[in-house]
């Protein structure tokens, strides 16, 4: 090696690298700067009009509201990211919220109990998905859409009119959702657990980076000897995983739960994920953008009660933020291309 | 088989392997052995079998019949994870990176260095790739995204990959198809120095001149055939070329003699910002005018921003006298313009669709009128026309109503050229018009496209194989870079001048 450690380099002038480097590092801290930008604005705005936005009691419930939905939005990451997609979480967490209501209402069942049933059958719920998408090579979209429909129909049918209610389920689980640790209520300190750990799955474990590099390019990532499949099946499993964890958070917050409860989820959860930044294509995200993406929501959603306006203009807002996120990424994907492109010319 | 090989058995072999792709069969009886120390050369022409080989080596398709031999050992490679386990690096024709990960992330995927916690260390990852990149003499950052690299320099970082992972087997399928000869010179001696060290290497080039600087065997293929496996000592390029080839030169490229007619393509300064710069010239009826270049000067570029697929930034194009609007394949058509694209799979074809349904796609409107009053397409009138074209081009099919994706290559190429003759255009643009089809099909294609020049129509093709573009182009028009760098005349055109130009020497101009 000494032969070609000697020669000198031949091109230095492609070390520029620290200022176009750092510009390129910046556009892509862009987008969770960005909702952090729109999130103070928001609140700020809100704030003066409305002083009382900012109670105790208001802060609270716009974080365990958020919860939920971060939950859920760090499990689609992990799918999304691979390129694919999870549309039956929202069937999930109202199947999970149900079966477990059912199974502990009336008994002295604990959390540990309630939270392994809904983390299982979250996770069977995954499986299912999992092994369609990766072993049959069924596209996910397609997939997950037949899943979300069966998944409802079997709760409705395990429901059959029924409802569970908030008196049978043991007090040990509803303080799940309503109790707090120093303050601090159980629910937020759990999703920001898991999306810690997540995110410093996907950053810094090797298995983790596969995700990405499964997303970026699906034909590289096979001739790198990606195990693809196991992969994207871990990435349903998990998001499956995380559905059911939902679900039984879902029970503990409200106790009452009626059949298929969180009907249209699935939308709010990848309006998150790709408000906060992870590509629908693959490849580029973090957890942490798509946790702040449901933030954000959940925080619209308040902001309109607050500011008296009418809630059916919540999803017209959020689908007006989807647009723009969507804008904003094709912009700055449109101007990092002509920096890159600029950039090559002159290193010929 | 052969006296120069030493006693040990091959790191890695091929024997007697046979592959076929539906109807194709991509190799037949195949045998080739790598041995430790030693570069050996694969030959052949577009469409012989030498990536199949190449993606047979890295676990990518697995024969039908015959095996892969590791140590002498029999071997499966179940996928290119087994392939890569057992010591084998490929660099692909076409890079193969993760465009949004970091060039280190790319070089260490699944190998990155840890610390005790099992977390990747970043910090260290991008010391080795900083290491890696010293050796190899270039100055790239570890951390800049893959996205947006040059051709070069994103084969650099194959070749980084290749090195940290120490491969006992290197299979470089075409890697100079892109670099300068400052970089190819980097290339031979990093090279060198793993064949030093007891690495196998498999090399694969179209440029004959540097099989014969590297390697020490070559085995060549025709037709997926395996033709003979020689030590290059004593060969001579004419040897090689009539190895491949197996026929004379003169009946591959059956190009007639045509007094040029009016400029019927005329493109005025066109220029893509960061793609490419300042480029003019003409095409006249009659004429067959080759655009020549290295893998990534930016010639397709040119093409697709003529037929209007691109938005150009700065210039003029007119066909006929007619002024094209920027950015409309519809305006181009109607004035004329017909685009064969490089890649007939993604862009040329509907791979599932029918035959006839290819065909008729470019002509929707004419069919409609052809088909009688009314706002319907008459399917017999669509049926007639892919028929008659399909019997012009000679295309080998079972039914019009069969998917393209079944057909063999050069017959999918016929589709998309009868899709395109279809619109009756006056200036036809081919992208790669050979590229993968078997020696037979390509001189019919080629004889095509000569009587379509003879019939008064102006051919600009886009060829990467340079016997093609010698044999074919009245003019040739060489791109560096994105700049037009050279046009050469017939006479004066040699692999050598369009190859000086086309890398950027400017040897071609003094020929001139």
């Amino acid at each position: 090696m000494t032969a070609v450690a000697r020669q000198r380099p031949t091109r230095p002038t492609a070390k520029t690298g620290r200022g176009e480097g750092g510009l390129i590092d910046l556009v892509l801290r862009f987008r969770e700067l960005g909702i952090l930008g729109a999130l103070i604005v928001l609140v700020a705005v809100t704030t003066a009009i409305n002083p009382r936005f900012l109670s105790a009691q208001g802060v609270e419930d716009i974080f365990l509201n958020a919860s939920i939905l971060a939950l859920l939005a760090v499990g689609q990451t992990l799918v999304v990211v691979t390129r694919n997609i999870d549309l039956s979480v929202g069937s999930v967490v109202g199947l999970v919220a149900f079966v477990v209501g059912d199974a502990v209402s009336g008994t002295q069942h604990g959390v540990l109990f309630a939270v392994a049933l809904g983390v299982a059958i979250g996770a069977a719920c995954g499986l299912v998905n999992g092994l369609l998408v990766s072993l049959c090579g069924v596209p996910a979209l397609v997939v997950t859409l037949g899943t979300l429909y069966v998944i409802q129909g079997l709760n409705h049918y395990i429901a059959h009119g029924e409802q569970i209610s908030a008196a049978e389920v043991p007090d040990a689980i509803l303080k799940l959702g309503n109790g707090d640790l120093a303050g601090v209520p159980y629910l937020p300190l759990i999703s920001v657990a898991v999306m810690l750990a997540v995110g410093c799955y996907l950053r810094s474990y090797p298995s983790g980076r596969e995700f990405y590099a499964i997303g970026s390019s699906p034909e590289a990532a096979r001739l790198a000897g990606v195990p693809i499949r196991r992969r994207v099946l871990t990435a349903y499993l998990a998001s499956g995983a995380l559905a059911g964890l939902a679900g039984t958070l879902w029970l503990a917050r409200f106790g009452t739960v009626v059949a298929d409860p969180a009907r249209g989820w699935e939308l709010d959860v990848v309006a998150a994920v790709v408000v906060g930044g992870v590509a629908i294509v693959g490849g580029v995200g973090t957890v942490y953008g798509a946790a702040l993406g449901a933030l954000l929501i959940t925080t619209i959603g308040s902001v309109l009660v607050v500011l008296k306006i009418n809630p059916f203009w919540q999803e017209a807002v959020v689908g007006l933020l989807l647009l723009l996120a969507i804008s904003a990424d094709r912009l700055v994907a449109l101007r990092l291309a002509r920096v890159l492109r600029k950039r090559n010319v002159r290193h010929g | 088989m052969n006296t120069s090989a030493p006693p040990t058995p091959p790191r890695l072999a091929l024997v007697n392997v046979s592959k076929a792709f539906g109807a194709v069969q991509a190799l037949r009886g195949v045998t080739i052995e790598l041995y430790a120390g030693e570069v050996h050369a694969l030959a052949g022409e577009n469409g012989a079998g030498k990536s199949t080989v190449v993606k047979t080596f890295a676990g990518v398709h697995r024969p039908d019949s015959g095996e892969v031999r590791l140590d002498g050992e029999p071997v499966v490679f179940n996928g290119p994870a087994d392939a890569q386990a057992a010591g084998v690096a490929v660099i692909y024709q076409e890079p193969t990176l993760f465009p949004d990960l970091s060039v280190a992330e790319n070089i260490f995927m699944g190998r990155q260095p840890r610390t005790s916690l099992g977390r990747i260390d970043r910090k260290a990852m991008h010391a080795a790739a900083a290491d890696l990149f010293a050796r190899l003499g270039v100055a790239l950052d570890p951390r800049q995204p893959a996205r947006g690299l040059s051709i070069a320099d994103q084969q650099v970082v194959e070749i980084a990959k290749a090195i940290s992972r120490d491969a006992k087997v290197l299979i470089m399928d075409e890697p100079t198809a892109a670099l300068t000869g400052q970089e190819v010179a980097r290339l031979f001696a990093v090279t060198r120095t793993l064949q030093q060290a007891g690495c196998a290497i498999l090399f694969i080039s179209h440029r004959l001149e540097e099989i014969f600087e590297l390697c020490q065997r070559v085995t060549t293929l025709r037709d997926g055939t395996w033709v003979g496996t020689e030590p290059l000592d004593g060969l001579t390029a004419d040897d090689l070329v009539q190895r491949m080839v197996g026929r004379e030169l003169e009946e591959l490229y059956p190009k007639q003699e045509v007094a040029p007619g009016p400029v019927a393509l005329k493109v005025s300064r066109l220029t893509r910002e960061g793609v490419f710069t300042d480029v003019s010239f003409q095409v006249r009826r009659g004429e067959i005018v080759a655009l020549a270049g290295l893998v990534g000067a930016g010639r397709s570029e040119v093409a697709r921003a003529i037929f209007g697929v691109d938005r150009w930034d700065a210039g003029e194009v007119e066909v006929d006298g007619t002024r094209l609007p920027p950015a409309s394949p519809t305006a181009a058509m109607a004035a004329g313009l017909a685009f064969v694209p490089e890649d007939r799979r993604q862009q040329g074809l509907v791979m599932d669709m029918s035959i006839e349904r290819n065909i008729g796609l470019t002509q929707l409107r004419s069919l409609r009128r052809a088909s009688g009053p009314g706002p319907l397409i008459s399917r017999r009138v669509e049926r007639d026309r892919a028929r008659d074209w399909a019997l012009r081009l000679q295309l080998k099919f079972s039914r019009l109503s069969d998917a393209v994706g079944v057909l063999s290559g050069g017959n999918q190429q016929k589709v998309v050229l009868a899709k395109w003759l279809a619109t009756e255009p006056s200036v036809l643009i081919v992208d790669e018009p050979t590229r993968g089809i078997d020696v037979g099909t390509k001189a019919e294609v080629h004889r095509l496209l000569s009587e379509l020049a003879a019939r008064n129509m102006a051919v600009l093709m886009i060829s990467s194989d340079l016997p093609e573009v010698l044999g074919m182009a009245d003019r040739v028009l060489v791109m560096h870079e994105g700049r037009l760098v050279a046009e050469i005349p017939r006479a004066e055109a040699t692999e050598e001048s369009v190859m000086a130009a086309a890398t950027g020497r400017r040897v071609g101009k003094e020929a001139a």
